[in-house]
């Protein structure tokens, strides 16, 4: 018989636990593995059933890794006759790949240029939306506002219906704007959706930040606004980060918005991975190696502010 | 170094009144404490001298210059916060450094003052840790590490002994005073503790409902209160009033409370009304020849003394006698108040009456 403890669960409990955890990484892993692995199949070894999931083997159920969808993603191809492609020898490793198709390649494809688009909006709105936020729930939480509780009203009602319902006047307003298709539009719009999150949040944070810091710079002798920027934000970090996070990923995933406001100049990723339609069907290895690559930079993102979030989000439910 | 001048300050927060017209003065080098019940503007009032809150109106002056409604970097004073409020995100040594950099002062000049400071606080061993580990007592320290590096002209302190163990409080309040007669800096200290103003204070200013009761010397707050309500905070147990209605002719020397003539210090001030005779319970003395009898309802023995709960027609009082001395519970005994002690109360206002004993006594 082991002795009890209240805060130390027994190893039945532990095992239990653990297992659980792993299960459910399973479970939410699947999907992003196997989008990550069709990436790396020949289109034919994407729908083949029943599906081959063992990278390098030869048994049924293996495939051999090709970079055939990155290619495919990144370039433009035609077909060319055999006399053709006799006489134009493969003019690079990728140029090699497509012309078991009878392909050769004829240029760059539009989806570098669609994710720097996404990396443009999504962080620049990302970054406006955090700044403002800050400023807004910094002064909301210390300064005496007049009808400040109306006012943060107002800024959450702006969340109170799907942002898409809007999309009509916002279309419109935007075309008469001259915002339609810009960078500009699409961080203004990722911004006006996020910063009712972003005070809201940072609100809270703030809140949390006992005002006697910032009382001990100020006799300390600094301004108002080096007490902010010295003392108030090292400490708001956590918050800080967890908002951007959460800004990020929406701006990052936005689809309908980009779909209806972009076709060219600012077109972010969303709308421009479907499109990505190879010859005599859909091109899945590109279109799998386009997510994998769409959902890196959220990835990375979020691991390196993983500390903070973890704090930030069960920020306040318990005090220290 | 500084003295502090409070002329008619007066904070309002909307409809609240947090300090009525206040004024006193705080000498050069004074350990200078702020006393009174949570609630009676006494934070608020060191918030306004600091420079953390704008009054409403008044005027303060630090040596002599008109500083209330400067900003706080502007008033060179340093202020140690009941929670000590040291930056989380810096170690011992820049927390304490820090008031020196925002003066800019060079990088050497501010090593030498810190090691300067940690010395005289004796914490050189801890410079180097993040304050979040550190015990109350360390902190406590840091906290007035940071507020005298840059030797300013007066200390605020906002109950700086609250968050510590009673145990350690004492030790720490000491200490306190021990650095303040070592700087000789002029130091207001807010707290609601009267044991503490009275063991750590040269003046004390006893403030209740925004309003400044009484102001002296820790001896004069003591045995010449000012008000009822400064006779009945300070002291443990705190002065007994006997009720009564009464007659006091201008420059008489004894007054009859309850068909009982009592003797009491020369009066300066006629009055008639509803009257408290107010005494001190180590001033009443336990006597069977005395006329004013008392019933003994409970004694509390505390060692050298004790404390006897006794019914009197006036209500309900406390004497402190030697606990030798034996008071049964039930019995009836006759009581002797010593008259140089007493002070009469207009029961109507709280004040006290004008005489000899608290002539010049400064009010509020």
């Amino acid at each position: 018989m082991s002795s009890f403890s209240v805060n130390e669960p027994s190893v039945r409990t532990k095992w239990f636990a653990g297992t659980l955890v792993i299960l459910y990484a399973i479970i939410t892993m699947i999907p992003l593995v196997w989008i990550a692995m069709t990436g790396f199949k020949s289109p034919a070894d994407a729908i083949s059933y029943p599906p081959k999931y063992i990278i390098g083997s030869d048994s049924d159920a293996g495939f051999q890794p090709t970079l055939e969808g990155y290619v495919n993603l990144f370039t433009t191809r035609t077909r060319q006759t055999q006399d053709y492609l006799e006489a134009n020898p493969p003019e690079s490793w990728a140029d090699e790949i497509v012309r078991k198709y009878d392909m050769v390649i004829v240029g760059p494809s539009k989806f570098g240029e669609r994710f720097l688009n996404s990396v443009i909006i999504g962080f620049g709105s990302t970054f406006l939306s955090v700044f403002l936020g800050t400023l807004a729930a910094y002064a909301f939480s210390r300064f005496k506002i007049p009808l400040a509780d109306d006012l943060l009203f107002f800024i959450l009602s702006t969340r109170m219906m799907p942002p898409i319902a809007v999309a009509i006047p916002i279309f419109l307003m935007f075309r008469n704007l001259g915002l339609s298709d810009t960078h500009l539009g699409m961080i203004l719009l990722y911004t006006a959706v996020n910063i009712s999150l972003a005070v809201w949040l940072l609100k809270s944070f703030i809140d949390g930040i006992p005002t006697e810091y910032e009382e001990a710079a100020l006799i300390d002798g600094y301004t108002r606004f080096q007490a902010f920027y010295k003392v108030v934000l090292p400490q708001a970090a956590t918050g800080i980060a967890s908002t951007a996070i959460f800004c990020l990923i929406f701006a990052w995933n936005e689809y309908a918005f980009a779909v209806l406001l972009t076709t060219a100049n600012a077109q972010t990723a969303p709308p421009f991975i479907p499109t990505i339609i190879g010859i005599g069907g859909l091109d899945w290895p590109a279109i799998a190696a386009g997510v994998t690559l769409f959902l890196l930079p959220v990835m990375v993102f979020t691991i390196l502010l993983r500390k903070h979030l973890l704090r930030g989000i069960t920020f306040g439910a318990v005090r220290k | 170094m500084a003295q502090i001048v409070i002329k008619n300050l007066k904070k309002q927060f909307g409809d609240f009144m947090a300090v009525r017209e206040s004024s006193f003065t705080i000498e050069d080098g004074e350990f200078f404490m702020l006393l009174g019940p949570s609630g009676c503007g006494k934070t608020t009032t060191l918030r306004m001298i600091a420079g953390l809150e704008l009054p409403t109106s008044g005027e303060i002056y630090l040596d002599g210059e008109e500083i209330s409604q400067r900003p706080p970097s502007e008033r060179d004073i340093a202020f140690v916060f009941q929670m000590f409020a040291l930056y989380p995100h810096m170690n011992v040594r820049r927390n304490i450094s820090y008031p020196l950099v925002s003066q800019g002062m060079p990088k050497t000049a501010v090593q030498a003052k810190v090691a300067e400071v940690a010395g005289i606080l004796g914490i050189e061993d801890i410079l180097d840790r993040p304050v979040g580990g550190l015990s109350g007592g360390d902190r406590q320290r840091v906290a007035l590490g940071r507020a005298i590096v840059r030797e300013p002209k007066a200390f605020m302190m906002d109950e700086p002994l609250g968050a510590l163990d009673a145990e350690f409080r004492e030790h720490m309040a000491e200490e306190l005073r021990a650095l303040h007669d070592r700087m000789g800096a002029t130091t207001v200290y807010v707290t609601h503790d009267q044991l503490e103003a009275m063991q750590m204070g040269d003046k004390i200013v006893v403030m209740n409902n925004a309003v400044v009761e009484q102001f002296g010397t820790p001896q004069e707050i003591y045995d010449k209160p000012a008000t009822m309500f400064v006779a009945d905070f300070i002291g443990s147990p705190s002065m007994n009033f006997l009720k009564f209605h009464g007659k006091l002719a201008g420059g008489a020397s004894e007054v009859s409370v309850h068909d009982v003539r009592c003797a009491v210090p020369t009066s300066r001030e006629p009055f008639e009304g509803d009257m408290a005779f107010g005494v001190r319970p180590e001033h009443i003395e336990l006597s069977d020849a005395a006329d004013f009898r008392a019933e003994v309802l409970a004694t509390e023995y505390l060692g050298t003394t004790q404390i006897v709960t006794l019914r009197t027609a006036g209500g309900d009082i406390k004497a402190r006698i030697p606990s030798h001395q034996v008071a049964r519970t039930g019995e009836t005994v006759g009581l002797n108040f010593k008259a140089s002690t007493v002070t009469l109360f207009d029961r109507q206002s709280g004040r006290a009456l004008k005489s000899e004993l608290n002539e010049g006594v400064l009010h509020g």
